[in-house]
């Protein structure tokens, strides 16, 4: 059977052949596709290149290319594998210009063999669905009053907006992921194809939209935290919305739109599944990016300020790594709190960004040892409390810079481990030390809402604002590694799942 | 070999438009620039090698041979046998689709020809524009109203 449809599009050919040549492009602009990933590589103009997609409705398709021409600005497909029976589905796209008014013409047609009895609901579903809706869209953005061609720009986030509840599957689904294979560098994050299994028990099954980068994510990909089983898929931390959900779960439904920042690893994926109960309800005015932006480093700025130590009025607080993600946040937090705020940076910069984010005292200790400065600035009592995530590097001066009786708080090691230490040093001046790990705040799933929502209402009302400083494809993890390692960021990293550089 | 193509979206189902170009001897009913027209020999307009010969209103006259005609596909193919033009070895190609969105149709005239050297640009513009552009309009237009 064949099916066949036309239409005029008015925007030059060579802007719609610029559009529609990309094989994995159709993700981009087709309203039916979710996701689409060419298999084995970027390169989706080899003749014989494979796109593997989900549908909307949760539907995974492969298809491959077998033809493809600029000279005469077609592209010729087949169907690898559908839940549809399309049999021996093989789909041409050709554009020729309408050269009365810079105008394109454009045939969409396939021949296919469906099963007996199901030959017209398959050719409307073929021409409607498919290819008359992909006509709409291409109209849609191409015809705007805009330059026509898409600008290379990184393409608008993603709509916060409400989206269609995606229908539950039960069918085990391909999603992109990053995979580490062994421990290393930036580079042993490399974007694979995984299989994800339908929702046990008690779990959900997510459509990732946001992925939150953070530091711990750097210790599991080298093996300093043993989180990570390897092969896996690292990150604790994104925003989404329920694909579907297993037996037993009560609270959540398909649609709905959430974000977690715990263990057990795996956010660096389209799509994953997950622990009820560990997911927290996003609200209405929390966007996906913002979520996975702040809900990690915000619950741990959170128990920092509020539970390992809390920050009184008039305290002095010495936080290193100021700009940073969890920084700012610490930062902002602890000025709201009334606390006078001194912070370590890197550059003149970050400098900015951390006096921006409420930091009073910003000092760039590339131009000076902090010690002196903090001295200087509490007349010489030493800061009260010291939140350290920089280790090595800074701990023995921290410990210099630290008040009789004050608390000092090292919650990583971004420099390098700290190693061991001599516990008689902390009597000089009767030092308190924490250790805090963050699972042993965040294990309790109703004290994690808790904290969420003491989290967002902080958004809500201004007292942190949450700054975005990177976002990068999720199958360019290893870059946003590689400037985090790098201290070439400010704020949030966060990862885009689908999105193509 | 200059090449000529020219196309435009013509407001009318494709069956009802290709009943008005089909007719090889009915080219003064659709184009402005033809004044009369004949088939040669008395030979039926639609026999394949049937020629037509007719005057253009600005008085020139052209033969024209028809190579290929299919109603199958919507297109006619034929080649210039005498002209004032000053092209060899001319042969063009009008042709319909169907564009399934608003029953429209899409029309492309196509053309290649040999011509004294220099002289391509001239032609190629002055056949595109006063003849296959010009008369896609026309057959536009007819179907506008």
């Amino acid at each position: 059977m064949r099916v066949r449809r036309s239409t005029v599009i008015d925007a030059p050919v060579d802007a719609v052949w610029a559009l529609l040549r990309d094989f994995n492009g159709h993700g981009d602009w087709h309203p039916a596709v979710a996701a689409s990933l060419i298999e084995d590589g970027p390169t989706a103009d080899r003749i014989g290149a494979v796109r593997a997609f989900r549908l909307a409705d949760g539907s995974q398709l492969r298809e491959q290319l077998i033809a493809l021409s600029d000279r005469d600005r077609s592209l010729t497909y087949c169907l690898l594998d559908s839940p549809i029976p399309l049999m021996g589905y093989v789909a041409s796209i050709r554009l020729k210009p309408v050269t009365e008014g810079d105008r394109t013409f454009w045939t969409w047609e396939s021949q296919f063999s469906p099963p007996a009895g199901r030959e017209e609901e398959l050719a409307r579903l073929v021409a409607l669905d498919i290819y008359e809706a992909g006509f709409s869209a291409v109209r849609r953005l191409l015809t705007k009053p805009r330059p026509t061609v898409r600008a290379a720009a990184p393409p608008p986030s993603p709509p916060p907006a409400v989206r269609p509840p995606p229908a539950a599957t039960g069918a085990t689904l391909i999603s992109e992921a990053i995979v580490v294979e062994r421990h290393g560098g930036p580079e042993e994050l490399r974007p694979r194809r995984v299989a994800v299994p339908p929702p046990g028990d008690n779990q959900v099954r997510l459509q990732q939209t946001a992925i939150g980068v953070n530091f711990i994510d750097v210790y599991c990909r080298t093996g300093f935290f043993d989180l990570l089983q390897l092969p896996g898929t690292p990150g604790m931390e994104a925003a989404g919305v329920v694909l579907d959900v297993g037996p037993g779960v009560t609270r959540l439904r398909p649609g709905d739109r959430v974000a977690y920042a715990c263990p057990p690893v795996g956010a660096y994926a389209d799509l994953r599944t997950m622990d009820a109960t560990l997911l927290v309800p996003l609200p209405a005015d929390i966007d996906d990016e913002m979520a996975a932006a702040v809900l990690l480093k915000g619950l741990s700025a959170h128990f920092l300020l509020h539970r390992v130590h809390a920050v009184q009025r008039g305290e002095t607080v010495l936080i290193h790594a100021a700009a940073g993600g969890v920084g700012l946040l610490l930062c902002q937090w602890a000025g709201a709190l009334g606390a006078i705020v001194i912070g370590t940076v890197s550059s003149e910069e970050k400098a900015e960004a951390a006096r921006r984010g409420g930091c009073r005292h910003p000092i760039v200790t590339s131009q000076e040892n902090f010690v002196p400065g903090v001295l200087d600035i509490t007349g010489g009592r030493g800061a009260d409390v010291i939140y350290d995530a920089v280790g090595r590097d800074t701990l023995d001066r921290s410990l210099q810079a630290l008040a009789v009786r004050g608390h000092l708080v090292s919650f990583g090691q971004a420099s390098g481990p700290i190693g061991a230490w001599d516990l008689d040093r902390f009597t000089a001046k009767s030092t308190t030390l924490s250790r805090p790990n963050y699972a042993h705040y965040t294990s309790s799933p109703d004290e994690v809402r808790d904290m969420a929502a003491h989290l967002f209402e902080a958004i809500r009302q201004g007292l942190l604002r949450v700054t975005i400083g990177q976002r990068f494809a999720l199958s360019e993890a290893a870059l946003a590694h590689q400037r985090l390692e790098a201290r070439a960021t400010i704020g949030s990293t966060i990862l885009i799942p689908g999105w193509r550089s | 070999m200059p090449k000529i193509y020219i196309s435009n979206v013509i407001p009318a189902p494709t069956g009802q438009v290709w009943g008005v170009i089909r007719d090889f001897n009915g080219l003064a009913n659709w184009t402005p620039f033809v004044a009369e027209s004949r088939i040669e020999l008395g030979a039926p307009a639609d026999q394949v090698g049937c020629i037509r010969n007719f005057t253009l209103k600005d008085g020139g006259r052209i033969r024209e041979r028809l190579l290929a005609l299919s109603d199958y596909e919507f297109s006619m193919t034929y080649s210039i046998l005498e002209s004032p033009m000053g092209v060899e070895n001319y042969m063009a190609t009008l042709q319909l689709t169907p564009i399934t969105e608003g029953d429209r149709s899409f029309a492309e005239w196509s053309a290649e020809f040999d011509c004294a050297p220099g002289r391509e640009k001239e032609l190629v513009n002055f056949i595109g524009q006063n003849v296959f552009a010009t008369g896609l309009r026309a057959l536009a237009q007819r179907f506008s109203a």
